[in-house]
Parts: structure tokens; sequence; C-alpha cells
């Protein structure tokens, strides 16, 4: 089995002593039954991701063809395309790479880098951020409602609102991811910056942020891939309408191809579920490309200190 | 994503060069040297930050107010016991229990299947996994857990639906709260096992060498070492999941039915109370109305709920991480 081979062992320092305490007592049946069982768990993860895709593509590969990315959506299935929804998506994910960005950066180096952990309002914005990575994000989709009955706007189906919804989504994935990036700058580049008179500010700006610049990519990728295949906040901002022009700025209408697939899964008809299924796989093509990129970046740029 | 909660949870400041302090360096400097225009950008950075706590305000506020509407006409005791759940009938009844079974059952079964799996996928890939076979291994669980909830709710509807029903011959109705758990659950795995491999590899090196001088086998140094001693994190792991299952709501709303009914078993379709808020959103109902307001009743219980969710996993997160 592999997992007694010396490779094994010898590829992990901590593991030498347990590989060398003989085979006999690895080869009990209780042992093996365990090792099989932890397969069997691993399988599970990978085995469901297999049934999908292949679910998926069998489904819908006939219907992925230039009529999805050219026609709107119709009553009748032949016919149907999802021109404003990959639009849509576009307009709503820009938009709140744009919102969340910056902000997100932003407060991960105030927090990272200025902020005075013993004072109990940091403590209080810590603990926050933890929670609100896990808050549902149908509540966001509630928040921005909120919000854009606050400033009086009174369309809620518009690509701002949308994005306002999102960019909340992932400001927290932003922040700790940026976090985590400035963290790994080790602290002898900021002296050396200190020590020749940059002010603290100069240094973040010129030499911890530069320095961390795959990490913040990295996160920021990941997060902006959640923010395009995430759909429930946008059902309550009324995103499921049938558009019949294309988007064209922050206050159009828009739907997005989350919203688009659910709409075309719960029709009873099966040529509606070919259509699914077929933007379905253009909506894991891109969100598996934007993960892809993110791995890549993290283990090409990002430096070992 | 959720495993980020974990690495929140608390740093050891070692910044600073020298004296008592334990402030960040650029907080001390920056007292005595600052340029012009500096502190207004400080203060620009600073307010991105209390952004998150205005954010979690909004959300407090935003769902406090149309829900105290709400329940000056519907009393707390009857919306948080009652067993009929149809606002839209001419003899409306607010009782939430409907919508609660419904997600109980649907979070048991995702539990069912992502705890297990979970857990035994993290202990192969920190226990047994050499290096290499767990950085292919890992991406590719993650990738699992990026795959969009809409496409999980297609695969549940139309793909486990048929299998357990017309291959496996389990009586289902065709929207059902098994196959939506199901396919929870395995969305589920990559969270519960990345946040208990994060644990269970913090446990100490030397741990498992006393454990094995003893003469324990790798299996017995896995269960009765590693894992009690990560044991907080694995909590954590699962009180996570439990989070992310109530507040899933692509999956349920496609694949788990509509209507609100308390449900007895698991081939019963029933609302949960995402798919109540997302179903309810579909439709055309005035702002300020009842009907409206009852959203944000559903709303407020499950912030509540998921917040209470998370504040305990966010302490234990924080405890395995002070242990070693």
């Amino acid at each position: 089995m592999a997992v007694y081979s010396p490779a094994a062992a010898g590829a992990d320092a901590r593991r030498v002593v347990l590989s060398t305490t003989g085979r006999s007592r690895e080869r009990t049946p209780a042992s093996v039954v365990f090792v099989a069982l932890l397969w069997l768990s691993l399988l599970v993860g990978f085995a469901t991701l297999v049934a999908l895709l292949l679910d998926t593509f069998v489904d819908g590969f006939a219907r992925l063809d230039g009529r999805l990315f050219t026609e709107f959506p119709s009553s009748r299935a032949p016919e149907a395309g999802a021109r404003p929804a990959i639009l849509g998506s576009l307009w709503v994910v820009g938009t709140t790479a744009v919102l969340a960005i910056p902000l997100g950066v932003a407060g991960a180096i105030y927090l990272e880098e200025f902020s005075d952990r013993r004072r109990w309002l940091n403590r209080v914005v810590e603990i926050n951020i933890s929670n609100l990575s896990a808050v549902p994000a149908i509540i966001y989709g509630m928040l921005a409602l909120g919000v854009l009955a606050l400033l009086g706007v009174g369309q809620k189906n518009i690509v701002i609102g949308g994005a306002l919804a999102l960019a909340m989504l992932i400001l927290p994935v932003i922040l700790i991811s940026t976090r985590e990036a400035l963290r790994a700058v080790p602290r002898e580049l900021r002296d050396g910056s200190l020590a020749i008179g940059a002010t603290p500010l100069q240094t973040t700006w010129r030499i911890t942020l530069p320095a961390a610049l795959p990490g913040v990519a990295t996160g920021t990728i990941l997060g902006l891939s959640r923010a395009l295949g995430e759909a429930a906040p946008l059902l309550l901002l009324g995103g499921l309408v049938f558009l019949s022009f294309d988007p064209n700025g922050l206050l159009s209408q828009f739907t997005t191809m989350p919203i688009q697939i659910f709409d075309w899964t719960s029709r009873p008809q099966a040529e509606f579920h070919e259509l699914a299924a077929a933007a379905s796989i253009l909506l894991m093509g891109i969100v598996v490309l934007m993960n892809g990129a993110a791995i890549y970046i993290r283990n090409r740029y990002q430096k070992r200190w | 994503m959720s495993s980020s909660i974990a690495r929140t949870a608390g740093r050891v400041t070692g910044r600073p060069s020298g004296g008592a302090s334990s402030a960040p360096a650029g907080a001390r400097i920056l007292r005595s040297s600052t340029r012009r225009g500096e502190s207004a950008a400080l203060a620009a950075l600073r307010l991105a930050a209390l952004l998150s706590v205005a954010i979690t305000v909004g959300i407090v506020v935003s769902l406090l107010i149309p829900a105290l509407d709400f329940f000056r006409e519907v009393p707390l005791g009857e919306f948080l016991t009652g067993t009929r759940w149809t606002p839209r009938f001419a003899d409306a009844s607010y009782g939430v229990l409907p919508l609660v079974t419904a997600t109980a059952w649907a979070t048991l079964i995702a539990l069912a299947v992502a705890v297990p799996f979970g857990i035994g996928a993290a202990i192969y890939l920190s226990e047994y996994a050499p290096t290499r076979v767990r950085t292919t291994l890992k991406p590719i669980l993650e990738l699992l857990a990026g795959v969009p909830t809409v496409v999980f709710g297609y695969f549940a509807l139309l793909w486990v639906t048929p299998l357990l029903r017309d291959t496996l011959g389990i009586t289902l109705k065709p929207f059902n709260l098994l196959s939506a758990g199901l396919v929870m659950g395995a969305m589920i795995i990559p969270t519960v096992a990345s946040i208990s491999e994060d644990a269970m590899s913090a446990v100490p090196g030397e741990l498992r060498q006393g454990s094995a001088a003893l003469g324990a086998n790798r299996m017995q140094t896995s269960l009765r070492v590693v894992v009690p001693a990560a044991f907080s994190g694995i909590v954590a792991a699962i009180v996570l999941g439990i989070s992310r299952a109530v507040g899933e709501t692509m999956i349920v709303t496609i694949a788990g039915g509509q209507q609100a009914q308390m449900v007895r078993s698991p081939g019963q379709g029933g609302a949960t109370m995402t798919a109540f808020i997302a179903n309810a959103a579909l439709g055309d109902s005035r702002v300020g109305s009842l009907e409206y307001n009852t959203l944000y009743a559903v709303g407020l219980l499950l912030f509540a709920l998921t917040l209470v969710v998370n504040l305990v996993a966010i302490q234990l997160v924080r405890r395995f991480r002070q242990e070693y």
C-alpha cells in the first residue's frame, strides 16, 4: 500500500518514527479496515464531484453552442439563450470587484498594520469579521434591500444593488485573505524601510503591500468566484426577471447566470433542463478557471520568506 | 472561505521589536513622524476597517425593523411554537415550526454525510497522506466547495432524486429533503475536512512519537491521540458545517420542496427557512405589508440561529489555536 512506502515516510519528518514501527502492527485487520474507511471518506467527496460533472456534461453538452451566448431567454427552449444573464454576471461581478477590493484591502491594512489589538473596538472588529464570513448569503440580499430603501432607490433590480449585496458578502473573504498575506511579510522588510526614514504609511504602500500582492490576488479571485456563483441574495433583489435587452449600466435591470440556471432548472420541461446544464458547464468552467488562476498565482508568485 | 474563520482567531503579536508595549510598530512610530495628509489616509483606512461593523449593524437594523412590525401583529410565542405556516391563506397562521423542522431535517442529513466523511478525509490527509498526495488532493477537494450552489441544486433534483427513487427504490416525493440534504452534506465535506485537518496538523509531532514509542500503530495514534488532541478544532469544524447547512439556500429551494409542513420523514418535501425566504422573495409582496414583514421575521430567526452557532465555533477555534 502506498501509505507505507518509504517515500511517504521520508516526505514528512514528523512521521518518520511512525513508519519505522514495523509493518506487522500496521497490518492488523482493524487498521486495514480503518485505512479503507479513510479512503472511502475521500472517495465520497471525489465521487460526488465526478458524478456532478458527468451529469451536467451529459445533459448539457449538446446545448452548449453559440445560441447560448447570443440568444435572449425565451419560453421556447430551442430558441432560448443566456446572453443577458452572461452580460449581467459580468456587470454585477465587475461592479462587485470595484466596490469590494479597495475596501477589503484598505480594511485589512488598517487591522494588520495600524490597529492596536488591545483596544476593545479592534477586538470587536476581529470577532465581527469571523462571524460575518459565516452569515448566510441570503441575509446579504435582505441587507442590500434595506440599504437601497434607505437610499430611496425605488427600483430594487439594478446592477448596483446586486453588486452591493455581493460586495458585502465577499468583503470578509478579501479582508481575511489580505490580512494573512500581509502577516506573512517578514518584519525585517518593514523595519528596513522605517529605518531609512519612510513613514509607516509609505512603508505599507511601497514595501509591505507589494510584497503581499500575490496573496491578495489569490484571496480576491476566490472571493469573486464565490460572487459569480452566488444566487440567493440576488433572488431577493428581483434578479429573476425576463430580460429582452442587454444590461448596459449600473442602474440597468439585470439577471445573472446562476439565477438563469435556477429558472431553467425549476421548469418542468426537459429541454430547459438541458439549457440549465449547458449554462452550468459554462459557469463551472469560469469558476474552475478562476480557482485555477488563484492556485497558480499562489504557487508561482508567493515568496517563502 | 470557512476555514478562514479558523485563521482569524488570534495571532501572536510578535512584531514590536522592543519595550513592553504590544502595540504594532506602526502605531507607535506614527505619533512621532507623520507626513501631511497621512492622518487623513489613515482615517480612511480605519473607516474601511470599521465598515465590517457597519455591515453587521446594518444587517441587524434592516432585519429588525420589519420584524418588529411583524411581531406587533403576530405574538412572538405564536410565531415560535405554532405548527401551521400559512401566511398566504385567508385564515393566515404564522407558526414557524414547519420551516424549522424542514431546516433541521436537511441539516441533520447533511451532517450525517459531512461529519464522518469530512473527518475521515481529514485524518487521511493529516495522518496518512504523503505531502505530495496531500497537496494534490486538497485543491481537488476544495473544488467541490467551489461548485456554485445552483448547480448542486440541479444535481440534487435531477440526478440524486431519480437515482434514489428509481435505482434504489426508496419512496420519495419529487421534491424531498433527503436528496437536498445528501447533496448539501457532500458540499460541506471540504469545509469540515479542511478545518479538522488544520486542527490535526496543529497537534505537535511529539505526541505522535510518544504514542508510537508506547507501541501504538498509526490507527491507534490517530484515534486515541491526534483526534482527542484536536477535538475542539474538530467540533468547530462541525459547528461551522451546521452554520453552512442552516444558511444554505439554493439547494433546498430547488430540490427540497416549497410546501411548508411539519416534516416527519426525510422522504417528504418541505420548505426550509431559507427556501421560504427565497420563494417569498420571488412573489410580489408590497413593502410594509404583513406578508413582506414575514420574510424578515424568518430572516431574523435565521440570522440569530447562525449567529449563535458561529460564535460557538469562533470560541472553539480560538481555543485550539491557543492549545499548541
